[in-house]
């Protein structure tokens, strides 16, 4: 190893990557964690003495009720995403090689548009004289407009529509790694199409379900503009609850709680991940 | 009397508009050790896969036994694969894997659990049963693929270049052990390889295939010492080609060829012969022998490569028209200072009657074949 004098390249590198983690990766999530456990201030937002309310009132059944409609939502947006990313990752990876190239390049475009702004866009498509209730009337196969926005389901269309690539990307990623010869051997033991599905295909590509199951549940649970933008007031995800602890309630020690309850529940999520990439074999061969 | 079990008729195959078997006739006899052999591209993965039922021929028929296969999916044939990657499904463990042909038949746990014991016993993995796929080596994988394979007891067992992944020792082993099972279960073993060398130690018969074709169809020795054509003798071991020409034919049987200006005498071969037609004289390695320059007999030339392999000393001479020769010689308890030094002046010959002869081909003989690895 050379010195810093050697390596002027490898030292700026490293304190960049150091300084970025430290200052903006683990000293805001410490101080996070700092204003959970403090006590709720008018002035100054947070102060001392340090207790466990904020998590005690975690349990309120108020905010057990919106972080289970929360998760509900969320739940739903991962299976929705789930059913339609499991068999269009498939599908995707039998095309020819350089036909995915193509679709996969389709499917990363719209990233390229703020999210914030689909999002408005999806609001003119689905508004009560928006362009999807103008063309059903206007085919004649409904009398008036249906309520489309601000209900549940114009949220959860909404959260898969933002979501759904998230999926599709690490499933494409298992099942274009899928080897065609386990599928042989599996038939070639006498195994028909579905015991193939549930013994082989399955089993394989679960890393690859529970690595979208990651990157769609929890950001489901905390895009809070899209609720703001399309579920009117009754659809709210724990990331409005956040949002709001801080910028509209002023309640900073319960807010933290929340965001820490939630990165919780993704560590667990990352650490079954690990367990079932495991089981089969992919680390440390 | 042999029995054929599988019966290929008239297969033709083609992918992207490119023949890949065309109209194959092949019997497999039950019980046999059969081995595919070819170069890459000759079309004997593909026939495998056919007789798996992994793919489909555009024409013509398989049977076995009498019953006709040709469009059966691979679950319903009573054949089992062993691949060349071994395929062992990673998240399950030895035990499960070979079970799992089993569990499929929806056999009862109690002969599920006999079964596979005795499977694994028979290629000694008893002691490896709760182990994954990936804490295994390569041989040990190799030996679970085919426990899971015969587990089933199928009619024929079907192994694709099993043995291309393993080195070269453990190759030797395997070689030993897969003849050992197949005579103990009596199965037909078609083996798919391109190393003549482990088609010729292991087979009942060999089948040498190129472009889609049958070249040769039979037992090792036919066809390492009388191939039908140049390219089996090309293939199948080395080779040294002289080019003779027909000078006479005898009455008694043998024809006399010149070959580099030597009259000699052999049997009459199958294929009709004139006088003055241009033959290949066929002659393996050791069937050469390397005389002292002052011999009358012989063609001369001088040593350019001597390479001490153990048992023998092989060597490359040059004759003095630039044919190049290769020579195999055993060596000699009673000279132990027999060698050659480079550049040596020698002269060849070889014992008649050792020779194989084939009519002149119009390809170029000495174009490489691609090998595959």
């Amino acid at each position: 190893m050379g010195s810093v004098r050697q390596q002027p390249f490898r030292a700026a590198v490293l304190v960049l990557v150091w300084g970025w983690l430290l200052f903006l990766v683990f000293t805001p999530n410490l101080l996070v964690v700092g204003a959970s456990v403090m006590t709720r201030d008018p002035g100054s937002f947070i102060s001392l003495p340090l207790n466990l309310d904020a998590y005690r009132q975690l349990l309120n059944p108020l905010y057990l009720d919106v972080f289970l409609h929360s998760l509900y939502m969320a739940a739903m947006t991962t299976l929705i995403c789930l059913l339609i990313g499991y068999p269009f990752a498939w599908a995707l990876s039998k095309v020819p090689k350089q036909r995915q190239v193509l679709l996969i390049f389709l499917l990363i475009v719209p990233f390229w548009t703020n999210s914030l702004v689909r999002t408005y866009a999806l609001k003119l498509l689905l508004a009560t004289n928006g362009l999807l209730n103008n063309a059903l009337m206007s085919l004649g196969l409904i009398e008036e407009p249906l309520k489309m926005l601000y209900t549940e389901g114009a949220v959860i269309v909404g959260l898969v529509y933002l979501l759904l690539p998230f999926m599709i990307l690490p499933l494409y990623a298992v099942f274009d790694d899928l080897r065609e010869d386990y599928l042989r051997a599996s038939h070639d033991l006498g195994a028909g199409r579905l015991s193939t599905f549930i013994h082989v295909i399955v089993p394989l590509t679960l890393p690859g379900v529970l690595a979208g199951v990651m990157l769609v549940l929890l950001p489901a649970m905390g895009l809070f503009f899209v609720p703001d933008i399309l579920g009117g007031s009754r659809n709210l995800l724990v990331g409005n609850v956040i949002k709001n602890q801080f910028l509209d309630t002023r309640n900073w020690p319960f807010g933290a709680a929340a965001s820490i309850v939630l990165t919780l529940a993704m560590a667990f999520l990352m650490f079954a991940h690990r367990l079932s990439k495991r089981r089969i074999g992919e680390d440390g061969v | 009397m042999k029995q054929t079990l599988l019966s290929l008729s008239n297969l033709t195959k083609q992918f992207d508009g490119k023949k890949v078997l065309d109209s194959l006739d092949l019997e497999i006899f039950d019980g046999e050790f059969i081995t595919l052999l070819g170069p890459s591209g000759c079309g004997k993965t593909t026939l495998l896969r056919m007789m798996a039922g992994f793919e489909h021929p555009d024409e013509g028929s398989i049977t076995l036994g009498g019953q006709d296969l040709t469009h059966t999916p691979p679950e319903h044939r009573p054949l089992n694969t062993v691949f060349q990657n071994y395929a062992l499904f990673p998240h399950m463990s030895v035990f499960d894997n070979v079970a799992y042909g089993l569990k499929m038949e929806k056999r009862p746990k109690e002969e599920i659990q006999q079964r596979v014991e005795e499977a694994l016993a028979m290629v000694q993995l008893e002691d490896f049963a709760r182990r994954k796929p990936h804490q295994l080596s390569g041989g040990q994988q190799q030996r679970v693929a085919i426990a899971r394979a015969v587990v089933k007891r199928p009619k024929m067992l079907l192994l694709d270049e099993p043995l291309s992944a393993l080195d070269f020792k453990l190759r030797r082993t395997m070689q030993v052990e897969l003849k050992r099972l197949q005579r103990e279960l009596g199965i037909t073993f078609v083996f798919v390889t391109h190393d003549q060398e482990e088609a010729l130690s292991m087979s009942d018969r060999v089948v040498v295939l190129k472009d889609g074709h049958i070249q040769q169809l039979g037992t090792p020795r036919e066809v390492y010492e009388r191939p039908a054509n140049l390219f089996t003798a090309r293939f199948v071991g080395e080779t040294n080609f002289f080019p003779g020409r027909v000078d006479a034919a005898n009455g008694d049987d043998t024809i006399t060829v010149d070959v580099f200006g030597l009259k000699r005498t052999f049997r009459k071969p199958d294929f009709p012969v004139t006088e003055g037609q241009g033959l290949h004289v066929l002659l393996r390695p050791e069937d050469i022998r390397v005389l002292a320059p002052e011999d009358e007999d012989g063609v001369a030339g001088k040593v350019v490569e001597r390479n001490y392999k153990g048992s023998t000393l092989d060597s490359v001479i040059h004759l003095s028209d630039g044919t190049e020769v290769l020579a195999s010689e055993f060596f000699d308890e009673d000279d132990p200072t027999f060698d050659y030094r480079l550049g040596e002046p020698v002269k060849v010959s070889w014992v008649d009657g050792w020779e194989w002869l084939l009519p002149e081909e119009h390809t170029d003989i000495t174009e490489e074949e691609p090998i595959d690895g």
